[in-house]
């Protein structure tokens, strides 16, 4: 008896088309950036070379993409078997996340014919932190298809495929693991060799475990926002308990991140510069304010099962960590006279991406085995949601 | 303009009224005088009576006054005998020896106070100024006989303003300018070798309109004429601009008329006027540099005559060209309405869609997850 | 079992943890790269900005050297202004100037240029974290080239450089990253970088980086005011020489500590800080990341360890899942 099922029902509703009208408008941008070039598209200029086609798509999204990490942590590393439901949904974010930043990296990149060349021995520089980034991203993306063949041969296999791949599934969940902890730190160490280019509050040794820390928590974070999501739109019951005990991780990841960051701020002497520094010390507390939710929020035993709370503490979670990317990256980030603000078109380009994997979760989630069944005594197992009630619920 | 005066203009200086006007006119616009000030030109020469003007000459080669007798608006004749009185003046007296001195000192004493003093030459003052004498006065005696009774004092030339090219490194004769030997009284100068005739005839015209001198810079020198560098208003600037250089005489790059600053063209670091009015009125390229020789600097202390021909020179000041680069410079594409307004709608809607689903959580149906705790 | 073990990991997890961050953060770790050297026959610039009249004659050899097409940044689009380096001009000479602007080489109410292009660096980090090593520092002469063929146009050159010079072509669909580099196809004909033959005074001298390094020594010790002798074109052609009163310099030679040393050098009577060369430490932006990157990954050992690890955990918890996945 399998323990996932698909959600089943249509995958026209509203949300579905809506996304696939983005993608479409995506679609047609990217296609014009390749014939015309990159600045006919995008506002990244000299000065801000790497715009939100890298920050978000990659950086961001692929932090949101560690769901199928961290659960793979839990439940194989730390063996919580209990979260077994979390792990599918998870990795289905998980892999079109990397897979769509992956994608973006494509399309991003100036002279993208070339992109073999970093899996080419003749070309590779082991010392360029990109090169390892780039390098276990792709393998990651491989991984987190081949973690997912489960799903794909309980539809479409027979049972002895899967009985084969069950036997071999551990080295691809351990690689799962350590790919992730080594390219979600090294996003934090690209930033290194910028110096002082980076505002000192965002710049420090520190940058790997930050952002190794961060994406962890984020990881946790997307899986309560996803599941949180899936529970409301389709109606489901709630899985507060078990998320509840997860919540827990994001309060210690993020307080050693919280003891971290800002003893290293004050132990560099920097500490002068968290109010003395304008929009940027701004920008500073509101990362703090945003890690500090979870924290707060989850510390007492009694929230950590209030579906709300949870809710909430995710959601703060997940904006603390992209504004920490965006301003690690962006807005620190200074050259003398240049100014960079994403333009229609990059913008339209990112929600597109956004909006695809929206489209392809939907997709899978009611044509795979992915979610949990649910069975209440007498009430049918999948609720169809009239588009109507959309209006109550969220984007979807 | 007054009838009255144009006659009068017409049977003293012989002048139809067109060509009067024009010279009023070209007068005004080369002393950058404001509009009307043509007529008051107009009006003091035909009816002020011409001052009276004496030229002294000491170590100098004539060409300044050379550079007078080619004047053309007005020429000399009309210019000595209409509009200056020029009692005194060596080379173009026909007497000789003790008369000459004779009309000189009746002159300045008929008209006393009210003489306008022109020196040309430079003045020496080594071994008791001996290297140039006059009648048996040295140069240095001479000029202050001749300073005490002058209502101005304008020094004429390179060589009367600071000594010029006979105070060339060693200056064996210690030849001086005239501010500087007649310390603490006021002397225009018009340095140049030979300067612009017109700078002279403007600046007594000036004079003789409005009763007292031009404005002067720091040096005595008439700002009209000397406030701007030559490289501010040379026809071959926009070469220098765009960096196309003469490398050598006759080479490709000095036929095609590009900037001279390689050759030692001191245009960077010289005041004058030259590449505007230029010499001779023979039209454009008439003066150095436009026949494709460097200016050498000749009006400036220090420069000309003294700074080796092609030495480059050092740029007084700088007013760079449109679109010379900054240390730094705005680039880059900011926030518009558009974008900023997009960021915040889809913000405002994720916002709006986060919290109206974080207030109907709890609605759900409450049992849990039956699979969960199952291992 | 499985608490001692799940603790034993978890414990062993953020162990490893601290202990990795211990020895990142700390200095003087076993894999701590130091600055690179400067190469045996190392090549260079020196730009004075005492001695430049900002004529821009080296811009405009150095579009004929390299053979980029003009930049037009007036309305009448008249004649060439590039306002700073870019995909097009690989060099440009700016202007500071404060005040009434007066006097040449004076920080207040005076005015300077200062030329802008690469500075091929001792230690680069252009060359450092190019993953397909499109950037090279030339192991003789130090000239930092850039090799197109190899380039995925990933800017991360771009946007490491400490001095901003990689410069990326964003209006063509077939872009390239466009920096100086020293006129090496000159130099490999016995010729000198453009910039260096063209200058009138001598602002832009070429030589080998000791040389060039004792004349700013020399420059240094000369009096202001005093007229001495500038070599033109190279640091050694005193015969072709610029005789001009020295100005006052500032102390510093720029170049010759930044970031571990740069082989074009920049003297000035203006603060460089004000010319666009900010204070750079002497400890290179690569060798920092790399000694990062070493610690945690020098031979892989530690993440062949630590998956090791892992692959035991995931076999140990999923072997018994049988049937069911995961």
């Amino acid at each position: 008896m399998s323990k996932h099922a698909p959600l089943g029902g249509s995958v026209i509703t509203r949300t579905t088309v809506i996304s696939a009208l983005l993608f479409v408008i995506a679609s047609v941008l990217i296609l014009y950036r390749f014939v015309y070039g990159l600045g006919a598209v995008a506002n990244i200029n000299n000065g801000y070379p790497w715009g939100i086609w890298v920050v978000y798509d990659v950086v961001i999204s692929t932090a949101f993409a560690c769901g199928g990490y961290a659960m793979a942590l839990l439940v194989y590393i730390l063996n919580k078997g209990k979260y077994h439901p979390l792990v599918r949904p998870a990795l289905l974010a998980s892999m079109f996340g990397y897979s769509l930043g992956g994608f973006s990296v494509i399309f991003d990149l100036g002279r993208y014919w070339n992109f073999w060349h970093i899996m080419w021995p003749t070309y590779s520089n082991p010392n360029s932190v990109m090169f390892e980034v780039a390098l276990c991203v792709a393998c990651y993306c491989i991984v987190l298809w081949i973690e997912f063949t489960p799903a794909f041969a309980e539809k479409w296999g027979a049972a002895k495929h899967k009985h084969f791949l069950n036997r071999v599934l551990f080295v691809f969940i351990a690689l799962g693991c350590l790919l992730p902890t080594m390219h979600q730190s090294s996003l934090g160490t690209l930033l290194v060799v910028f110096g002082q280019l980076v505002h000192p509050l965002w710049q420090t040794k520190l940058l790997p475990l930050l952002f190794l820390l961060s994406a962890l928590s984020m990881g946790f974070s997307i899986v309560i926002f996803e599941a949180t999501l899936v529970t409301s739109a389709f109606k489901r019951p709630s899985e507060a308990k078990i998320l509840g005990f997860i919540t827990r991780y994001i309060v210690a990841l993020m307080s050693a991140y919280l003891v971290l960051r800002v003893g290293d701020i004050v132990v560099e002497g920097k500490a002068g510069l968290i109010f003395n520094s304008g929009g940027l010390s701004f920008m500073f507390l509101l990362e703090l304010a945003l890690f500090a939710v979870p924290i707060v929020l989850m510390a007492p035993k009694a929230n950590r099962n209030n579906e709300k709370l949870q809710f909430i503490a995710a959601v703060a979670m997940l904006l603390g960590g992209s504004l920490y990317r965006i301003d690690a990256y962006l807005t620190s980030y200074s050259r003398p006279g240049w100014h960079y603000f994403p333009s229609i078109g990059e913008l339209l380009v990112t929600l597109g991406i956004i909006a695809l994997e929206i489209l392809a979760y939907l997709v899978f989630v009611r044509k795979l085995p992915v979610l949990h069944p649910v069975s209440h005594s007498g009430e049918p197992r999948i609720v169809e949601r009239a588009p109507a009630a959309a209006a109550a619920t969220t984007d979807h | 303009m007054n009838d009255n005066i144009l006659t009068a203009i017409e049977t003293k200086l012989g002048l139809s009224r067109r060509t009067f006007m024009q010279f009023c006119t070209a007068m005004a616009a080369t002393m950058g005088l404001p509009k009307g000030a043509d007529a008051q030109i107009a009006e003091a020469i035909a009816s002020a009576k011409r001052p009276p003007v004496i030229w002294l000459h000491f170590q100098e080669c004539t060409g300044c006054s050379e550079s007078i007798l080619r004047s053309d608006h007005p020429t000399l004749d009309k210019l000595i005998l209409e509009i200056i009185s020029l009692d005194y003046h060596e080379t173009l007296f026909a007497a000789a020896g003790h008369q000459a001195e004779a009309a000189r000192k009746a002159a300045m004493e008929a008209n006393k106070g009210k003489y306008l003093l022109v020196v040309e030459g430079a003045i020496p003052m080594k071994d008791g100024g001996v290297y140039c004498k006059i009648g048996g006065q040295t140069a240095y005696e001479l000029l202050n006989e001749c300073v005490k009774d002058a209502a101005a004092v304008i020094a004429m030339g390179s060589c009367a303003s600071w000594g010029g090219m006979p105070s060339t490194s060693p200056n064996p004769t210690g030849a001086t300018g005239v501010p500087e030997v007649l310390k603490g009284t006021p002397v225009v100068t018009i340095p140049g070798c030979p300067p612009n005739p017109y700078n002279f005839i403007s600046t007594v015209v000036h004079y003789l309109t409005f009763g007292k001198l031009p404005d002067v810079d720091d040096k005595g020198r008439p700002k009209f004429a000397y406030s701007r560098l030559i490289h501010e208003n040379c026809e071959r600037r926009a070469h220098f601009d765009a960096g196309r250089f003469a490398q050598e005489f006759g080479d490709d790059g000095h036929r095609k008329g590009y900037c001279l600053y390689k050759l030692g063209c001191k245009g960077p670091e010289t005041y004058a006027n030259c590449p505007s009015i230029l010499f001779g009125d023979v039209g454009s390229g008439s003066w150095p540099v436009g026949t494709g020789h460097p200016c050498i600097g000749c009006t400036e202390q220090g420069i000309g005559f003294q700074k080796p021909i092609h030495a480059l020179a050092e740029p007084k000041y700088i007013v760079p060209p449109v679109g010379y680069p900054r240390i730094v410079e705005e680039q880059g594409t900011g926030g518009n309405l558009g974008s900023v307004g997009l960021v915040a709608g889809v913000a405002g809607l994720a916002a709006g869609a986060g919290a109206m689903l974080a207030r109907n959580l709890g609605r759900n149906p409450k049992p849990d997850d039956t699979d969960f705790g199952k291992e | 079992m499985s608490i001692n073990r799940r603790d034993f990991l978890k414990g062993a997890a953020v162990g490893g943890a601290a202990a990795a961050s211990c020895a990142v953060v700390t200095a003087g770790t076993a894999e701590a790269r130091e600055n690179k050297e400067l190469p045996p026959k190392a090549v260079g610039l020196l730009y004075d900005s005492t001695l430049c009249i900002g004529c821009k004659a080296c811009v405009v050899a150095c579009r004929q050297a390299n053979d980029t097409h003009p930049e037009f940044n007036t309305e009448d689009k008249l004649w060439d202004t590039p306002l700073d380096i870019s995909g097009y001009t690989l060099n440009v000479i700016k202007l500071y100037s404060e005040g009434t602007a007066d006097h040449k080489d004076q920080e207040d109410n005076g005015f300077a240029f200062i030329k802008k292009s690469c500075m091929h660096c001792v230690d680069p980090s252009c060359v450092s974290v190019c993953p397909v090593s499109a950037m090279q520092k030339d192991p003789e002469n130090g000239i930092v080239s850039h090799y197109p063929d190899a380039c995925i146009g990933c800017r991360y050159c771009v946007a490491s450089c400490p001095f901003g010079v990689p410069r990326f072509q964003y209006d063509t669909p077939t872009p390239r990253i466009q920096k100086c580099q020293m006129c090496k196809h000159r130099q490999a004909v016995g010729q000198i970088p453009a910039c260096a033959e063209v200058c009138p005074t001598g602002a832009t001298l070429f030589g080998p980086v000791l040389g060039l390094r004792e004349e700013t020594e020399r420059r240094h010790s000369l009096t202001p005011g005093v007229p001495s002798l500038f070599p033109r074109k190279t640091v050694d052609n005193l015969a072709d020489g610029h005789e001009k009163p020295a100005a006052h310099y500032q102390p510093s030679t720029y170049g010759l500590t930044e970031m571990g040393g740069t082989q074009m050098m920049l003297l000035s009577g203006v603060p460089f800080e004000k010319m666009g060369y900010p204070h750079l430490d002497a400890s290179s932006n690569a060798s920092n990341s790399e000694s990062i990157q070493h610690t945690l990954y020098k031979g892989m050992a530690a993440p062949v360890a630590v998956l090791g690890g892992l692959i035991y955990a995931a076999y140990k918890h999923t072997k018994h899942d049988g049937q069911d996945e995961e």
